[in-house]
């Protein structure tokens, strides 16, 4: 095969396509218009709403109004939601960090009976969608007089199989043997190897795990429907869906200006930890995709 | 938002069955439960003197001032209310905690579709054991009958939906409509208008099963019999081909307006006249008033359309009671305030936010009857919606897992609204789904 001299594509320039442009700027495009009609309907108000088109502004520009209402309709309930999203991604995807991180790293190096028994388990659960298990934990939390505290979100939260698995894969191929066994030659004990050397060379890999567990928490909305009765602990997924289902039947009190607006400022935080933390999640993606 | 929904409708299903199959694990051998000891508003009394506190669920608008008026009246007595969710997602809850065995309220607002399941299962207080059974009097026939399960009462009725047609009067006069009193001239007026202006609809329906079990109502159809955890299901009766027959013409003639209800288009075509009439329950005047600012002074209200043009008949839709739950650690006080919510104090404030009573003191009060709406241009639009009220077709039962059947809606029967084929064919569906469920849960359920 001759090699022309014009056109030199290889591995650093590759050829581009304009049929997989076209499919990204069609993707781009499917991606966004969601969002552009989010925005624009936010700034509307309720009766503009209900006699404008929806991919147009219309009537006056009630953005700002909306979010001071969003913050202060029903004595402020949508500030206690949000404070309660914030509460269980701390601590509930905090912590489902923390714990896949330190068992998936213990998994990883070190060996002991029945850790493919562990692994079996692990992959089961990986496998097992979580609104199977909603009842029966439902269930089992009503037993212990759980249900309606923040510890029912919580504690299920705090347990990510998938973040498990994979700080695993990852610490497997990020860790060598040999940096451990120098550390402990050193007489460094195991916390402290794991502390000190271990967690900085995982950051990639536990960035990908947070930012996984702070959209899955983030996003919960299921386990919290079936868990909370009192609106005071929803957080801001059920507590929008209250609001929208204001509009149905007898008595309806529809606030759609107020649920719009509520979206767009429900999905701002986890826009900025993307954007922050893309990096990290980037690399954390392609971790153990060469072996060297 | 309907991604919301149809988890929603996943969640509650999922809940539903969980609570049936420990139900029916658990022995609910019984077919009724004995019916409890007849006794006197004494112990209501005596509760609501010594006081205490009950947590009461409902998503009523006025449920709020009910209840700081109830606590100024009682002040001894503390009522933690919660908005626990709107019809199902209550219903979802409530049916936890129930088989839970803890987290219940001690009053919860239940809707007359839902109250049979949470009855059967022996969830509510019989309240003649207070004595209530003597309130019969005391209310419409037809929302009496909805609290009524053999011869319990399981609850007092707040709200009422008796049927009526409104209609967008601007939009019929410059048609040349007239208001149809026959579903023929009904489905004459849908073809005239929308051929006339091809952007304005009849009606909207895009497949509801609370409306269509009413409009089986009122056209005579008896498709749920019901004795103790026997059930029969029959979609194929006179009465329901009766309406299936009339609105297949409106599906399969693409005369109804491709519009959602209650969504946010659902409120602005009712505004600007895209949606043109609507029958539905007398409660709706207060949603036109607060949140179709665009139609005041258009919208009037007349008797639902007719069969035959003859007697008047119509049938509930929607409505709601509120119920002494049986987990209730103190039930007598929770009767208290249900008595005070739908039979004393509580009921002024249910009207003025714009409910619709089903108390027959209010249903012939003068004030009421005769008072004239300026959203209706002044049209005393109650006295059409009282007189709806005493033409309620008797001898309307619902599903004792109607809250289920509801969900599985749209997957059977509402295929009929999707593709425009004939309703009778995904009612069938429907009826199939429903009687296997029902023998899944446990009951003995057949068809025809």
């Amino acid at each position: 095969m001759a090699t022309s001299s014009t056109t030199r594509f290889s591995v650093t320039n590759p050829r581009k396509s304009r049929v997989l442009t076209g499919f990204m700027a069609l993707y781009l495009l499917y991606t966004l218009v969601p969002l552009v009609w989010l925005v624009i309907n936010a700034s509307k108000t309720q009766p503009a709403l209900f006699s404008t088109s929806g991919l147009s502004f219309g009537g006056t520009f009630a953005l700002f109004d909306n979010i001071g209402q969003t913050f202060t309709y029903n004595g402020g309930i949508f500030f206690r939601w949000l404070g309660n999203t914030l509460l269980y991604v701390v601590v509930g995807a905090g912590g489902a960090t923390l714990l896949a991180t330190a068992a998936g790293y213990g998994l990883a190096k070190y060996r002991f009976p029945g850790r493919r028994a562990v692994f079996a388990v692990v992959l089961g659960a990986v496998a097992v969608p979580p609104t199977a298990l909603a009842v029966p934990t439902f269930l089992m939390f009503s037993k212990l007089g759980l249900t309606n505290t923040p510890w029912a979100v919580l504690i299920p939260s705090l347990i990510s199989p998938f973040g498990l698995y994979l700080i695993w894969v990852y610490a497997a191929d990020a860790i060598p043997d040999e940096l451990l066994e120098a550390a402990r030659i050193d007489g460094a004990g195991e916390i402290r190897i794991f502390l000190t050397v271990t967690l900085r060379q995982l950051v990639p890999g536990i960035i990908t795990v947070a930012l996984f567990t702070m959209v899955q928490t983030w996003n919960n909305y299921f386990l919290p429907l079936i868990m909370l009765s009192e609106p005071k602990w929803y957080p801001l997924t059920v507590g929008l869906n209250q609001w929208s289902a204001q509009a149905n039947g007898a008595g309806a009190q529809p606030i759609f200006n107020l649920v719009l607006t509520g979206s767009l400022l429900t999905i701002i935080p986890l826009v900025v930890a993307f954007l922050l933390m893309q990096r990290f999640w980037q690399s954390g993606l392609s971790a153990g995709s060469v072996k060297q | 938002m309907s991604r919301f929904r149809t988890r929603a409708k996943v969640a509650a299903a999922i809940a539903l069955a969980a609570a049936l199959a420990v139900g029916c694990s658990s022995g609910g051998g019984s077919s009724t439960a004995p019916a409890a000891a007849t006794g006197n508003q004494d112990s209501v009394d005596a509760a609501l003197k010594a006081g205490g506190e009950i947590t009461y669920w409902s998503w009523t608008p006025s449920a709020k001032d009910q209840v700081a008026a109830f606590q100024k009246e009682y002040p001894n007595v503390k009522v933690n209310y919660v908005n626990a969710g709107t019809n199902k997602d209550e219903y979802t809850k409530l049916q936890n905690a129930i088989k839970a065995g803890s987290g219940a309220p001690d009053v919860a607002q239940i809707e007359y579709y839902a109250l049979p399941q949470f009855a059967l299962t022996d969830s509510l207080a019989d309240l003649n054991q207070f004595g209530f059974g003597s309130f019969e009097k005391d209310y419409s026939a037809s929302t009496w009958a909805q609290v009524k399960n053999g011869n319990g009462v399981y609850g007092l009725p707040q709200d009422s939906g008796p049927m009526a047609l409104f209609y967008n009067k601007e939009v019929f006069d410059k048609n040349g409509i007239t208001v149809p009193k026959t579903w023929d001239e009904y489905l004459a007026a849908a073809k005239k208008l929308h051929a006339a202006d091809p952007t304005k609809y009849m009606t909207s329906d895009t497949g509801d099963p609370g409306a269509v079990l009413s409009m089986i109502w009122q056209a005579g159809g008896h498709p749920f019999t019901v004795d103790g955890r026997n059930v029969k299901v029959n979609f194929g009766d006179a009465g329901t081909k009766k309406w299936t027959a009339m609105w297949d013409q409106m599906i399969q003639g693409k005369l109804l307006a491709p519009v959602k209800e209650w969504s946010d288009d659902w409120f602005r075509a009712l505004g600007d006249g895209t949606i043109s009439s609507l029958v539905t329950g007398a409660w709706m005047p207060g949603n036109f008033i607060s949140s179709v600012p665009g139609g005041a002074g258009k919208w009037a209200v007349a008797p639902a359309p007719t069969y035959d043009g003859q007697k008047a008949v119509t049938a509930e839709n929607g409505g709601s009671a509120q119920s002494v739950v049986k987990q209730s650690k103190n039930p007598a006080l929770a009767a208290g305030f249900v008595r005070w919510l739908n039979h004393a104090g509580g009921v002024q404030p249910f009207i003025k936010s714009g409910g619709f009573p089903s108390t027959t003191a209010d249903l012939t009060s003068p004030a009421f009857v005769d008072e004239a709406v300026p959203y209706f241009g002044g049209q005393k639009i109650n006295q059409v919606l009282t007189q709806a009220s005493k033409d309620v077709a008797p001898g309307w039962t619902y599903l004792p897992y109607q809250t289920y059947a509801n969900s599985i809606f749209s997957d059977t029967a509402g295929k009929a609204y999707l593709n425009a084929t004939p309703l009778d064919a995904g009612l069938a569906a429907w009826q199939q789904a429903i009687v296997d469920y029902g023998n899944q849960q446990g009951f003995t359920v057949s068809a025809g």
